[in-house]
């Protein structure tokens, strides 16, 4: 029993590994809630192209010797409104204009990058994520992100189902569709940009498709999705946090592949569960 | 009532025919819906629908009948405000439809609802019952009473917590009735209502469009099924991007009308007529020797 106690608690001996914890809850609960629109929405490719074209915001913002995660957040809300206006002129498939936006973006970041000849590790930390790298300030723009990504959802609840399930009937009850649409797309790139510091570029998505996707399999509404989602989402990354502690591994794949694991086994027992059903 | 064709009645279109003639710019609140001149379009292709006059009044239906690419969701879309019309005007209950907005209800073809978004049978009726765009909005009781009394008129009490896209299409359209009717509006516009239904479902939806008619809510419904269409509606109106002819449907669902509108030559049978009369619904089908379509 003190061996277990000792392996959960030792970690947050360290004032990172408490700060690391922090921002993992604020992740779970902005990527359980967002996730669950981008799962429903089939809106994951938006999700790794604003995740991606993030490093072009951080590559800017490095260089001109600028806040690196308020670089990302305007290149993340840029993209995201440039997706928006890309869909609504209907000239090129949605998948084609993300696509573009998003190789365009990451080649701009890597372009800068490679344009400075010396190392650049703290840029690298927002490739792969560096969990242990992150400061008080880093938390508290976290906190505030997130809260703010959490009342717009909770007040807004309404409007951002109706323009989900049925857009045009939205229209005609005087939901203004087109400010929601963008809005969603800008939840997104505010939820990435939330998640970039501890997670990275590379694996942010995950954090937003993962918990939310197993959710799917375990609940069949809105709300109930979302909590089981930032649950899901806060038990992968406690659990991923302390193998990553104990067994000297990066952090940001730990947490992914813990999510990973409860997708796989929640499957394969709802799968179970339903052919029980069927032959009942 | 006498038909009222456009051939007949030129190019001064036949808004100038329509029930109790009305002085220009006046709009008669006897009508749920008073369309004038409307000509719709997308930026950059000629109009999709073009001098399009007719009227629902108070408490009827009027079935829209027309063949695919008429123009009838571009009409409906037009109605709502969805899109901006070219020119022309639409007025509901005597007011400019966006003025009368809550008092319009909407169902849409299936089509047009994301039935994989995770919502209830109940989330989705409350929808019917939204007025403004408000931070921290919450349904009221009232509003949930309204939207349980829809389910109930629609016999999907026992759906009411299950999630609506794992319903069948009938069902669907049942949910989407509900939504329409818990609205409280005056005036429903119903999109293809009866597609993909069989007949029971078809006769049990004909029964609460009848019921809503007689608590003097007014209908105007988009529809390919002629046979419904001649048995529950007061008044049809033919659509081929213009107004073929309006008038009642024992009037207007001739075979002459019909092969205009839809550009082919139909043979009725049953007649559509004797459905018109109240008679048990009559069939459609397409002149074998002519182009050899499909039956409606």
């Amino acid at each position: 029993m003190t061996e277990i106690g000792d392996w959960l608690f030792d970690p947050y001996a360290f004032e990172f590994m408490r700060r690391a914890l922090a921002v993992l809850l604020i992740v779970s609960v902005v990527g359980g809630v967002v996730g669950t629109y981008v799962v429903h929405k089939g809106l994951a490719f938006s999700g790794d192209a604003l995740a991606h074209s993030t490093l072009a915001g951080v590559a800017i913002a490095f260089v001109n010797g600028a806040n690196v995660s308020l670089g990302a957040l305007i290149a993340a809300v840029a993209t995201a409104i440039g997706i928006g206006w890309t869909q609504r002129q209907g000239r090129v498939s949605y998948d084609t204009a993300i696509g573009i936006l998003f190789v365009a973006m990451f080649s701009l970041g890597i372009l800068i990058i490679s344009s400075r000849s010396s190392y650049t590790p703290d840029l690298f930390s927002f490739v792969f994520g560096n969990i242990l790298g992150v400061s008080n300030s880093d938390l508290l723009g976290a906190a505030l992100l997130g809260a703010g990504t959490l009342l717009f959802v909770l007040a807004f609840r309404r409007e951002l189902t109706m323009v989900a399930y049925d857009p045009a009937m939205a229209a005609t009850v005087g939901v203004p569709v087109r400010f929601f649409q963008y809005v969603l797309l800008v939840l997104i790139a505010v939820a990435v940009v939330v998640a970039l510091k501890a997670i990275g570029i590379v694996l942010v998505n995950a954090i937003l498709i993962v918990p939310a996707a197993t959710a799917s399999l375990l609940a069949r509404q809105v709300q109930r999705i979302m909590l089981f989602a930032v649950v899901l989402a806060a038990v992968s990354s406690v659990v991923g946090l302390h193998i990553s502690f104990h067994a000297n591994v990066a952090t940001s794949p730990a947490i992914v592949l813990v999510a990973c694991a409860l997708f796989a086994m929640t499957l394969v027992v709802t799968s179970r569960r339903r052919v029980v059903t069927a032959g009942s | 009532m006498r038909m009222r064709t456009m051939h007949e009645h030129g190019e001064a279109g036949n808004h100038e025919l329509a029930r109790d003639p009305l002085p220009p710019g006046h709009v008669h609140e006897e009508y749920a819906l008073h369309v004038h001149d409307l000509w719709t379009g997308y930026p950059g292709q000629p109009p999709a629908i073009e001098e399009i006059n007719f009227n629902v009044p108070a408490g009827e239906i009027v079935g829209l009948v027309g063949p695919n690419g008429a123009g009838k969701s571009t009409l409906f879309k037009s109605i709502l405000g969805l899109i901006k019309p070219i020119r022309g005007e639409v007025h509901a209950f005597g007011k400019p439809v966006h003025e009368a907005r809550a008092d319009i209800a909407y169902m849409p073809q299936l089509e047009e609802v994301d039935w994989n978004f995770p919502v209830s049978v109940t989330d989705v009726v409350l929808m019917g019952r939204y007025r403004s765009a408000r931070p921290f909005g919450r349904w009221t009781w009232t509003d949930r009473e309204a939207a349980a009394e829809a389910i109930e008129r629609v016999a999907l009490t026992r759906f009411a917590d299950r999630q609506a896209g794992e319903l069948s299409g009938g069902q669907r359209r049942r949910v989407l009735m509900a939504r329409a009717i818990a609205r409280g509006a005056g005036l429903l516009l119903l999109d293809e209502p009866f597609a993909g239904l069989d007949a029971a479902v078809q006769h049990d939806l004909l029964e609460i469009l009848d019921g809503l008619v007689q608590e003097g809510r007014s209908i105007l419904l988009a529809t390919h099924d002629l046979s419904c269409v001649a048995s529950c509606s007061d008044d049809v109106v033919c659509l081929n991007r213009r107004v073929i002819a309006e008038g009642s449907p024992a009037d207007v669902l001739t075979e002459e009308v019909l092969s205009r509108t839809f550009d082919r030559h139909l043979l009725t049978i049953g007649p559509l007529a004797a459905a018109a009369q109240g008679s048990p619904r009559g069939s459609l089908v397409f002149d074998e020797h002519n182009e050899g379509g499909g039956g409606t």
